[in-house]
């Protein structure tokens, strides 16, 4: 469980984010969401330790984080996953010395239990036999399923996600995100995800907190979120005019006023 | 004030350098791997370049003497001295700092922008000690190396110049090489080569490693490190021939 309190963190005196509290449990998704400078990535990099908040502080299964010397913030960041924007793979290395890395900078596996290893975590994400790829010879979405599998090689118990669906089609999407969700349900992670994808936020959504100019906005379920009367949030969401007909009908689905295995040309009629 | 933050900057990126390695394996796979980068993959350039500095000596120093009654010994005197004192040490130096300087910028640099740096730090690694630590060690184990190469090959350029062009037997030129020899020019010119291998590689890393913002801003970090690295070769070689000849 990852527990965020009260942090705040500005730049060149600007306040980037302010006042936040949440609470991220174990074995869901907890997704922040928002729009474009609300401060989402800065709050992850405060949870990370990327950036120092100001005040307030970030609690790892109890321990503030925050309070912590570097040695012990290594010890944390051995049991933390990422999944970055941009996959952050390393470039002059394949995608298996990519997953291979981080073991062999920590673990003490012989080399033939490591390269097992990589092979289950490939065959995890659906990518057998790109071993000896490069990341350039990769599409996005192979990069984020490589860049997934090295953040869960060594079983974290925390992970990070930066917007894994940036730049990806719908379909591609839905798989990454299916990923997710059952890795973390797999491994009992406590998942923290960044993103725009409101089809992410209604599908693995167990935790969503908003954030708005910086500040906690809403949080809650993707249950939650279709019954919101919170304005703003429903202008982010719900954005477009078939997005509100889209949380319409899935209020309606929710109170049993519709059955979801109905056949739509009867009610279309 | 931009100057004395950067400096500031600096030191503190130099100082988290030194921590204990997660995996000495790795860090010495990636000393390794500088040393042959750096070593290796600037080696063709130094050859060219002392090859030709010291025939282009040879020839102009024939050029300039005219008396006959400066003996002809005292050509190669003049090529062995300037290519160990000047040529080798600093010319490659500053060609250096645009090979292997801008290298390690614009390689750091795009590390930074894709957040490859920060998948290091999140991993848990420190990422200066990987990252910096090994290209500076390698950079002052293999530019000093390549320092002595230089001065070997510009001497032999200057020779093969020398008798192609009819301006001095090779037998002249070999006697005049070891006449006055003066050993502390050698040491005087690896101590130069230490001091440029620490600028050439940490000051390239330093702009790489804080680059913010994406391809432009790498182009641009990149030709700072080499303009800074060649105007602080330069200052550094006039300090530290008034202070050690």
């Amino acid at each position: 469980m990852i527990e965020v309190k009260n942090i705040q963190k500005s730049f060149n005196g600007k306040v980037i984010i302010e006042d936040v509290n949440a609470v991220m449990k174990a074995g869901q998704c907890n997704l922040i969401i928002g729009a474009s400078g609300s401060g989402k990535t800065v709050l992850m990099k405060c949870m990370v330790g990327l950036f120092q908040p100001e005040s307030g502080e970030i609690l790892y299964d109890g321990t503030s984080f925050t309070k912590m010397n570097e040695e012990q913030r290594t010890a944390i960041r051995k049991e933390i996953g990422m999944l970055f924007q941009g996959s952050a793979l390393f470039d002059s290395l394949n995608v298996e010395e990519n997953i291979l890395f981080p073991l062999n900078m920590f673990s003490t596996d012989s080399p033939a239990r490591k390269k097992e290893r990589v092979n289950q975590v490939l065959e995890r994400v659906n990518l057998p036999g790109v071993n000896k790829k490069y990341p350039s010879e990769l599409s996005g979405g192979m990069k984020k399923r490589v860049a997934l599998a090295r953040a869960i090689v060594l079983n974290p118990k925390y992970l990070f996600c930066d917007e894994p669906n940036s730049g990806l089609d719908p379909q591609t999407s839905l798989v990454i995100d299916k990923l997710i969700r059952d890795i973390t349900v797999e491994y009992n992670m406590t998942t923290v995800i960044n993103t725009h994808d409101m089809n992410s936020v209604m599908e693995i959504g167990h935790y969503i907190l908003y954030m708005y100019q910086g500040k906690k906005e809403w949080e809650g379920s993707n249950k939650e979120i279709i019954f919101s009367k919170n304005q703003r949030l429903n202008d982010f969401i719900f954005a477009s005019d078939f997005l509100k007909d889209a949380k319409d009908m899935r209020m309606l689905e929710e109170r049993g006023k519709i059955d979801p295995e109905r056949n739509m040309d009867d009610l279309l009629k | 004030m931009n100057v004395f933050s950067d400096i500031g900057r600096f030191v503190n990126m130099l100082k988290g350098m030194f921590a204990k390695p997660e995996n000495g394996r790795m860090y010495w796979r990636e000393f390794m791997h500088q040393c042959a980068e750096i070593g290796i993959g600037s080696l063709g350039i130094v050859a060219i370049i002392s090859v030709f500095i010291g025939a282009v000596s040879t020839i102009q120093t024939a050029y300039q003497l005219v008396s006959p009654l400066i003996p002809l010994t005292t050509i190669a005197q003049i090529v062995r001295d300037t290519v160990i004192l000047e040529f080798a040490p600093t010319l490659v130096c500053i060609v250096l700092a645009g090979v292997a300087g801008s290298r390690i910028a614009s390689e750091l640099g795009n590390m930074r922008v894709s957040e490859q740096i920060d998948a290091l730090e999140i991993m848990g690694i420190n990422s200066k000690a990987y990252l910096i630590l090994p290209k500076i060690l390698a950079a002052l184990i293999m530019i000093p190396l390549l320092v002595i190469i230089a001065m070997v090959l510009g001497i032999w350029g200057g020779r093969l110049a020398g008798t192609m062009a009819g301006i001095i037997p090779a037998n002249i030129y070999d006697k005049g090489l070891v006449e006055f020899f003066v050993p502390y020019n050698v040491y005087f010119a690896l101590t130069k080569s230490y001091v440029f291998a620490f600028i050439i590689s940490s000051i390239p890393a330093f702009y790489g490693y804080f680059v913010r913002g994406g391809a432009l801003e790498i182009g641009r970090a990149s030709t700072k490190a080499v303009v800074v690295s060649c105007v602080l070769i330069l200052f550094a070689d006039y300090i530290l021939s008034a202070l050690l000849l």
